[in-house]
């Protein structure tokens, strides 16, 4: 009941208490390292929240709120509604928040490379805009990148470059599944013959949603195909070194955090 | 339709204008009079009331295939129909009969028991309702605002009723047992079984034998002393508790580390089956406290993940069989048990979590076999016994490493089917490995207390299930209906060679029994988080499941 109150006037009860940290580091093993990755350092699909800018949450008060409520429209669930963990007390969200502020690095972000020239790539040379969309502009095939700074590590977004199919093959439960059936590559060929390639939108036993290369949506019931095929193989081509080099990433990786800090 | 909410005032106090003067009360006795005569005149047209539930109808549930009258449709756990209007014939033809929204967020993981006409559900927070089970409207409803620091594990989750004489009974998230007037919903009784800001909590469907409702206790994430309980029916004084982890002087307490079985955990959070002819409760038991962290409670841990036989007038145990020692993986054992007699033997089968098929002797408890069912690694070899043995790689480190099957188990709590027309043993299964890790961590009371978590695996497939036909006898897949993701829905079967389950892209499936084949399905728009049953009303059969907020039946057009 009290930290009840103490929500309401914004102010974290426990802030600076180091039992408290040590028991939000408790909290933050069962309810947020699956996303967020042990020590808070990031995962595949939740941001590094060491990093002491963070996009939805500037005061504990809002972090509060967001453990409590989730981020809709994105996987940020509300406390004790996803599959892993359990619901939390008001006093556990304070003290995971403790935590967090423990472990946040407080220097500010060294500039991995220039983000001028990664936009300038992103939109030329690396064809990455064929595919993607950032701020509205951009292709549809690939998952928009608007966010992906905030939401993603350094090393992800990286990884997710040099090798699209890993990511693809990551394991999630149930809150976020569609994020995996998202992006696997489906190949069909229709009663009439035709072969239809693309990423699946969504897919059920019977039915599966997908987008073309031209950005053609077509809707298919499985067993009026001819045939269907499924792959973790993703339809982005590996980026590797020599097409482009460790500073042009640096330099799209910088424009993506740009964007996604805003 | 009369809403039921009692808790914030005591029900005597409920009226704000005080009790009726001995004037209207003669008024109200007037009134009451002029109905009874003219329910009387009426008598014709009435629909007649139910009979009472009997311990004798529970016994013999396969002579009312119409009504479905405990957890799993019988107490062999089967959770068979003997229904077969709806059959692989004109599965092709069904329809959604009608839909009930409890209008609640979180899982539905009820399964409703029928009686006569009236369908008995319950939901999230602990709410509950009786439907016409031809229409889907409400006759009562019941809810009471539950306490707000309860402790749930997984959702605010109730998977059912029991009914005996002319109750329901439900365990609630609170730790308390009720019994509810089954043709109002009224408060009968109410019984705190432990104090809840512990961890303690109900949710699966208690099971009504004899004289007796028992329930066994949630709460494996919060260091809990797990325990099976049964309450007299008529009062609810509660007549024996079996506790799941046995205290100082008991065997089995030498299976325990210093003062670590005081927080054991080892809860009995599915419905258990019951065996007449031996007069014996079978009842499966969750994880260890704390569930990925195996230092400090060295030793077997009994009788955590182990199937128990308990004599249902003392509770007392008569025999139990461990199938996952000194657990670090959360592997509950917490799937229904089925009684088979094959072959002249009495047996007792259940797919574990573990992922290994296991039949044993109901009679002894001795094992006949164990054979795997999905991808495994924590196991290579099996003991003198036949039982799969831990190998040297499977216990979870700090940073942590991969094992298969992952936390979640080859399979869950959703019920499994048997079928005696196939002969076939139904799960669903699930294809997921994790990351398993440990770190020290304090029990604190009432704080969740895992020894650290479970990730997704860098090495690991993409998740899949499966529903997975079983041949007891030899403990192998005999086929296999693939889901796109895994699926959370329980599987039944019917006397028409049908299968029916749900998936986690919301579709409700029928399948041909012998072959696995889909036949039908229906897409519902929510996530299945519940097993199938099925019922009869005025000779039509109905196939009911739980999907997203909503109940749904089908029927043929």
């Amino acid at each position: 009941m009290a930290a009840a109150a103490c929500a309401a006037d914004d102010r974290n009860p426990l802030a600076g208490d180091p039992k408290a940290a040590k028991a939000g580091e408790y909290e933050f093993r069962i309810n947020c390292a699956l996303c967020h990755g042990l020590g808070a350092r990031g995962g595949g699909r939740g941001p590094d929240l060491t990093r002491a800018h963070k996009r939805h949450a500037h005061s504990d008060a809002d972090m509060f709120q967001i453990i409590s409520n989730g981020i809709p429209g994105t996987a940020m669930p509300a406390n004790g509604t996803n599959a892993q963990g359990v619901g939390m007390t008001d006093d556990e969200i304070w003290e995971l928040i403790t935590y967090i502020r423990s472990v946040e690095v407080k220097a500010p972000l060294q500039p991995i490379g220039n983000a001028a020239h990664g936009k300038e790539l992103f939109y030329g040379d690396a064809n990455c805009s064929l595919c993607h969309m950032v701020n509205g502009k951009g292709g549809r095939l690939g998952p928009e990148l608007t966010a992906v700074g905030g939401a993603r590590t350094v090393e992800a977004i990286k990884e997710s470059v040099r090798n699209p199919s890993r990511r693809l093959a990551w394991g999630l439960t149930e809150p976020s599944k569609e994020f995996a059936q998202q992006y696997e590559t489906i190949t069909v060929v229709t009663a009439e013959g035709k072969e239809i390639k693309g990423v699946a939108l969504n897919e059920d036993h019977f039915t599966v949603q997908m987008m073309d290369t031209n950005e053609q949506i077509h809707l298919l019931e499985k067993d009026k195909l001819r045939s269907f095929k499924k792959s973790r193989e993703s339809m982005m081509p590996k980026y590797d070194a020599s097409v482009l080099s460790d500073k042009d990433l640096d330099d799209i990786v910088a424009y993506l955090l740009s964007i996604g800090a805003q | 339709m009369r809403a039921r909410v009692d808790g914030m005032h005591n029900r005597r106090s409920r009226g704000c204008c005080g009790e009726p003067s001995p004037r209207s009360r003669a008024k109200i006795l007037q009134v009451l009079n002029f109905f009874c005569l003219a329910l009387v005149l009426l008598g014709t047209v009435a629909v007649q009331s139910p009979a009472q539930v009997t311990f004798e109808r529970l016994l013999n549930s396969a002579k009312e295939p119409q009504n479905w009258l405990t957890y799993s449709g019988d107490y062999a756990g089967r959770r068979f129909s003997p229904l077969d209007q709806v059959n692989t014939g004109n599965a092709r033809t069904l329809v959604a009969k009608w839909v009930y929204q409890t209008a609640a967020t979180g899982k539905l993981e009820t399964t409703p028991l029928v009686v006569d006409g009236i369908l008995y559900g319950t939901g999230q927070d602990d709410r509950a309702f009786a439907l016409d089970a031809r229409t889907g409207r409400p006759i009562w409803l019941y809810q009471r605002q539950l306490p707000n620091d309860i402790r749930p594990c997984c959702g605010r989750v109730n998977r059912g009723f029991a009914i005996l004489g002319d109750k329901v009974f439900l365990g609630r998230l609170d730790a308390h047992v009720i019994a509810l007037d089954a043709k109002t919903g009224s408060l009968i009784w109410d019984v705190a079984a432990f104090d809840y800001k512990l961890g303690y909590s109900f949710t699966a469907a208690p099971l009504a034998v004899k004289d007796l409702i028992v329930i066994g206790v949630s709460g494996g994430e919060y260091g809990i002393r797990g325990f099976i309980d049964a309450y007299d029916a008529a009062t609810g004084a509660r007549r024996w508790r079996f506790y799941t982890v046995p205290g100082p002087g008991e065997p089995g307490h030498e299976t325990w580390e210093g003062d670590s079985w005081k927080i054991g955990g080892a809860p009995a959070w599915i419905t258990g089956t019951y065996d007449a002819a031996t007069n014996q409760l079978f009842w499966p038991t969750g994880n260890p406290s704390p569930s990925n962290r195996g230092e400090g409670r060295a030793g077997d841990n009994l009788y955590s993940n182990s199937l128990l036989a308990l004599n249902a007038n003392t509770g007392k145990l008569n025999w139990y069989f461990q199938y996952t020692k000194h657990d670090e993986h959360d592997w509950d054992a917490t799937q229904v048990p089925v009684m088979m007699d094959i072959g002249g033997k009495h047996l007792i089968a259940q797919a574990n979590r573990n992922g290994f098929f296991y039949v044993i002797d109901r009679s002894t408890g001795k094992l006949v076999l164990a054979n795997a069912y999905g991808k495994i690694t924590w196991s290579d070899s099996k003991d003198a016994e036949g039982r799969p043995v831990a190998n040297k790689n499977a216990s979870p480190t700090l940073e942590g490493h991969t094992v298969c099957p992952g936390a979640i188990g080859a399979t869950n709590w959703m019920s499994p089917a048997f079928d005696p027309q196939t002969g076939l043993f139904y799960v669903t299964a699930r294809e997921q490995c994790d990351t398993f890790s440990t770190a020290p961590q304090p029990y604190e009371a009432g704080h969740a207390y895992y020894g650290s978590a479970y990730f997704p695996s860098d090495e690991a497939e993409p998740y899949v299930g499966a529903l997975r036909a079983i041949d007891p006898m030899s403990g192998k897949v005999k086929w296999e209906f693939p889901h796109v993701s895994p699926s959370w829905s329980g599987v039944l079967s019917t006397a028409g060679g049908l299968l029916f389950t749900g998936d986690a892209e919301g579709n409700f499936i029928a399948l041909d029994a012998r072959s696995g084949k889909a036949l039908w399905h229906f897409q519902m728009g929510g996530e299945v988080y519940a097993s199938p049953m099925a019922f009869a009303v005025d000779g039509k059969e109905y196939v009911a499941i739980a999907a997203g907020s909503a109940l749904y039946a089908f029927g043929l057009p």
